[in-house]
């Protein structure tokens, strides 16, 4: 008796999680099933069959030795190179940001001097930057990294600086009352106040990082993602370029999907999380 | 008073900065042209008739791109939020198309519709899309029950519930999208302008003042007013949605 309902329970469960998976992927397969049909269709040079995609992006990467995990060269020539520069540069700008924001919100007076200077940089579209950093760092991987930290700084710091600042008053009193070693105010007070508003600044900054990532590499850096995609358009190698465009898309969905998993666990104490995008 | 008088102290203090390491040698004149050269050109550009074609051009790209994005994503954000179905059923497309970094896709749309202003605009539009819809859909999800319950509960009808008060319970959210759109559709404007080498455009003028490579006073002029211009925008938004929803109890704390 108990385990017919069980299983039926379980089979029902089942069915559950079928029904889920095929209301959440169904029109994604759909459209991508009329993408197929249309462009066999139309046969247009511009929208390759999304099949002719795979193909292309199969041979591009995953044609190389078995040794290498049957990975080919245009990946470890172009994406873990760029990957490593946007990642690393987005990591090096968080760190500065998170740091110098902190200290600048806790000071009184230091926000009100450097505000209008901030303001103004953080203003600044980032992609018009690249001529600076080209003619201050050369055309290597040094000016790449150089903008991506810059663009990537100024959300963090200053959502960084409002966050340390918003600490609120009781807190403040009873650490002060208790005497809390400032390391300790700064780490366990100041800081988790900070985090929600810190982590805004974060998430903004990733894209920001990979879109500068491609852009720079777009202006003469020879090797990686953004560079490879240029070159597939000049070679008029359309699903190729299809193909990079897919993997930018993937790279920044994976990359979204993990901050979120790990914004949530840093943040699962917040009493109301407004997750707004 | 003091805040103002502080802000420019540490405004001047950059610049003084700024000029005495191009002087002192620290930094190459040839790379870094000095604030006191960079600040005069600034403002004989603003003076100049084609530099300002270029300026209006990014403008008014800019703002055709906002426009068509609010007209696309609050109507989709209300649909999406309002029917929790056909937000399943699209989430994984959204998922995908949204976080395509928007430069990746400046040479499909080069090879597609040339390098115009409907270029740049449709991109600045595919990529200020997102936060615009997704604050509408986020508001839509928290709208407090006793608001609709008593609606309801008045008799008020589907139609009148969405313009009475779903709108504008969502409008806060709502500008708080369209803020950090303007400031992803400005980027996207200028990357394209900059890598398309479009006819107008302040991106295209810094494109080509820095491949002349002999006036990189121009260069650094041309970003000093893009970045004014970002400010304006950002600045500008900011103010007006404090006036407007003052009302509102909702923290648009996030900056962009």
């Amino acid at each position: 008796m108990t385990a017919v309902t069980l299983s039926t329970r379980v089979g029902k469960q089942m069915g559950r999680g079928v029904s889920a998976v095929v209301r959440r992927w169904l029109v994604f397969v759909v459209l991508v099933g009329v993408w197929e049909a249309v462009t066999r269709l139309s046969a247009s040079p511009f929208f390759p069959p999304p099949s002719k995609i795979a193909v292309s992006a199969a041979n591009l990467w995953f044609t190389g030795p078995a040794g290498h995990l049957f990975l080919t060269d245009a990946v470890f020539d172009n994406v873990f190179p760029s990957l490593e520069r946007a990642l690393g540069g987005w990591a090096v700008a968080g760190i500065i940001a998170i740091a110098l924001g902190v200290l600048i919100g806790r000071s009184r007076v230091a926000m009100e001097f450097v505000n209008p200077l901030f303001t103004f940089f953080r203003s600044i579209p980032p992609p018009l930057l690249i001529p600076v950093f080209i003619t201050l760092l050369g055309l290597g991987p040094g000016m790449q990294t150089g903008s991506i930290i810059f663009g990537a700084v100024w959300p963090v710091l200053l959502n960084a600086v409002d966050g340390a600042r918003s600490v609120d008053e009781v807190k403040l009193e009873t650490a002060r009352s208790l005497r809390t070693p400032r390391l300790y105010w700064i780490g366990m007070v100041v800081l988790p106040a900070a985090a929600p508003k810190i982590f805004a600044g974060l998430r903004l900054s990733l894209s920001i990082s990979l879109l500068l990532m491609v852009i720079s590499e777009f202006q003469g850096y020879p090797l990686g993602m953004g560079r490879a995609l240029i070159n597939a358009q000049l070679d008029f190698n359309l699903p190729a370029m299809w193909a990079w465009i897919v993997l930018l898309g993937i790279l920044g969905y994976l990359f979204n999907s993990v901050f979120l998993a790990v914004e949530r666990r840093v943040l699962a104490w917040q009493p109301t999380r407004l997750g707004r995008d | 008073m003091t805040r103002l008088f502080r802000g420019l102290a540490g405004l001047v203090a950059f610049l003084l900065l700024w000029e005495i390491l191009v002087r002192t040698g620290l930094v190459s004149v040839n790379a870094v042209p000095p604030p006191s050269a960079v600040l005069p050109t600034v403002g004989k550009l603003l003076g100049d008739v084609s530099f300002l074609r270029d300026l209006i051009a990014t403008m008014l790209a800019w703002l055709i791109a906002i426009l068509i994005a609010v007209a696309i994503a609050v109507p989709a954000g209300l649909l999406l939020g309002s029917i929790p179905a056909a937000r399943t059923a699209t989430a994984a497309v959204v998922e995908f198309l949204r976080p395509i970094p928007v430069a990746a896709l400046i040479p499909l749309v080069l090879l597609l519709i040339g390098s115009g202003p409907e270029a740049k605009i449709s991109l600045a539009v595919y990529a200020s899309v997102w936060p615009i819809m997704f604050n509408t859909i986020y508001a839509l999800g928290e709208i407090d029950p006793v608001l609709t319950e008593t609606a309801r509960a008045c008799g008020t009808n589907r139609a009148r519930m969405l313009t009475s008060v779903a709108l504008p319970h969502a409008a806060p959210f709502v500008f708080t999208g369209i803020r950090l759109s303007a400031t992803i559709a400005l980027i996207a404007v200028v990357s394209t302008e900059f890598l398309a080498g479009s006819d107008l455009g302040l991106g295209n003028f810094i494109l080509v003042a820095s491949t002349g490579g002999t006036r990189f006073d121009l260069v650094y002029a041309g970003t000093v007013v893009a970045g004014a211009f970002g400010l304006l925008i950002n600045e500008g938004l900011e103010l007006l949605g404090k006036r407007m929803f003052r009302w509102s109890t909702v923290d648009r704390g996030v900056r962009a």
